[in-house]
């Protein structure tokens, strides 16, 4: 591991304030949270910062907003949001998500910010014997020739196919929930599916944060409906394993008509990926398994595959039909939301 | 720079790089706390920071100053075994015993968050104020701890002894 300077932040002011001080022409700091990303990073020499700037010290509150939402603070850990019981009401897919990732320990330790800025577990990303144009643009893929079982097949180029490694971000996307950022030319606020990019030519580029930025709280908005959300991860074995596929879901019905519904899919995506032609697709229509097989086939029609990861196109039509269903027997049976 | 180890402030001056497992192992010589994969995939370092389980080899030291850390040297009092060790040695919750500090400390940590009714992914009902747990909960909440020997079915039984006596701390 480089040698790194390191500094303790005790609000968000003096966070980026300590950052922009540290960063120079040549030298780079990054925010460090729960440290269960960046550490094992920079163990590997990926991630070779100057400094560390802990920003764990920072707001750990979940506050109901006026509009009757949740405000997050940054620091919050995993395991804190998850076991909020306004969160397991109101939002439960966003904790099962957050409980579907990772390990106790880990939850225990990591960030919401954090969890947002993690990066893809890409095999060939951590090896640094290998060609990577996330580490290195224009360096190659070796994942292409390679190993890519667990590659994305949506939002990808022919640069990177490395897939968002993140549940909770996958809740984030369909709760639609706005991130709020401080940076040193003041306050702004992105949705959450707006903050990560697709890889295109340059997949080094992963998120639209500015230099210094820093994310300081996470909204989740109103959303009644999200009371009878759910989350279903797909994968390898039964328990702390990243995502084959994973489908955050939330459907409101108008008697037989499909009146709103959130959809939003894991491991098969560079960024977490809201499934916009499916919503699109299911809106105003009679909630039939027809209208189910449409709109899912409509969203994974862009989907590009390679041999070790074709399978996960039957795999994420399948599960998305069975999560859209459930949620529509919930809804038949509970009435309105 | 200053912890609190098994109750007693400890201090040492380390490099910024330092995790916390190092520290414990290689300043304070606390071997208890193991090494596995260095990379959060074992759980072999877990230790308790003011009663949360977590992973040491990924947490730096001085990002641990001032906090309470439990290793499994902490768990016992001069003349008792914590319960959830002696009820690891009654239903045979190891073999090699490599992992078996993490373990342990792993399954003090885990009681602490059915205690206070914390959900896991297996929770049927998240919205439930309390939850209940069984062998299913049990083997969820410890996947984040590897045991190559496979002692799995005794470390389960070992922890739901020793939730079912209610002596734990």
């Amino acid at each position: 591991m480089k040698a790194f300077d390191y500094h303790q932040a005790v609000d968000s002011e003096q966070a980026v304030a300590q950052a922009v001080r540290v960063s120079g022409a040549e030298d780079m700091a990054k925010y460090l949270g729960g440290g269960t990303n960046l550490v094992d990073l920079m163990r590997e020499t990926v991630e070779r910062p100057d400094a560390l700037i802990d920003v764990t010290a920072l707001s750990h509150a979940i506050d109901e907003t006026p509009e009757g939402g949740l405000l997050i603070g940054a620091a919050t850990t995993n395991a804190e949001l998850a076991g909020d019981i306004r969160v397991r009401t109101r939002y439960p897919m966003l904790s099962r998500a957050i409980l579907t990732g990772a390990s106790a320990q880990i939850r225990n330790m990591a960030t919401v910010g954090g969890n947002l800025l993690q990066r893809t577990r890409c095999a060939y990303f951590y090896d640094m014997a290998t060609h990577c144009n996330k580490r290195e643009p224009g360096a190659g893929c070796d994942a292409h020739e390679g190993f890519h079982r667990y590659h994305a097949i949506l939002g990808t180029s022919s640069s990177c196919m490395a897939t968002h490694p993140s549940d909770m971000a996958v809740a984030l996307a369909a709760l639609e929930a706005r991130i709020h950022l401080r940076g040193p030319d003041g306050d702004r606020q992105l949705p959450l599916t707006e903050l990560h990019r697709e890889p295109g030519e340059r997949p080094d580029i992963e998120t639209e944060l500015r230099p210094q930025e820093l994310i300081v709280a996470i909204e989740l908005p109103r959303l009644p409906m999200a009371a009878r959300s759910g989350y279903r991860k797909v994968r390898d074995r039964a328990s702390y394993a990243f995502a084959l596929v994973s489908v955050a879901s939330m459907v409101a019905l108008d008697g037989g008509t499909i009146q709103d519904v959130r959809l939003a899919l894991g491991g098969v995506g560079t960024k977490p990926w809201r499934a916009y032609r499916a919503e699109e697709a299911l809106r105003g229509q009679p909630a039939t398994e027809a209208t189910l097989v449409t709109a899912v086939d409509a969203e994974l029609a862009a989907a590009k595959t390679l041999p070790d990861n074709a399978f996960k196109v039957e795999l994420a039509r399948r599960t998305m039909i069975a999560e859209l269903s459930r949620r529509i027997a919930d809804a038949r049976s509970g009435g309105d939301a | 720079m200053q912890w609190t180890i098994n109750g007693q402030v400890r201090k040492a001056e380390v490099d910024f790089r330092t995790s916390l497992l190092d520290l414990l192992r290689e300043q304070f010589q606390l071997s208890g706390t193991k090494e596995g994969c260095n990379q959060g995939a074992c759980g072999a370092c877990t230790v308790l920071v003011d009663g949360d389980r977590i992973n040491a080899c990924l947490a730096l030291a001085v990002q641990y100053q001032g906090r309470s850390i439990t290793t499994v040297e902490g768990l016992a009092t001069d003349t008792h075994l914590h319960p959830v060790q002696a009820a690891f040695i009654e239903h045979d919750g190891f073999q090699c015993g490599y992992c078996t500090p993490g373990q342990l400390c792993s399954a003090v940590g885990m009681i602490g968050e059915l205690e206070r009714d914390q959900p896991s992914a297996v929770t049927a009902d998240l919205s439930a104020n309390e939850i209940e747990w069984n062998r299913d909960e049990l083997r969820e909440r410890m996947s984040g701890n590897l045991c190559r020997c496979g002692a799995y079915n005794g470390i389960t039984d070992a922890i739901a002894a020793s939730l079912a006596t209610e002596v734990v701390r």
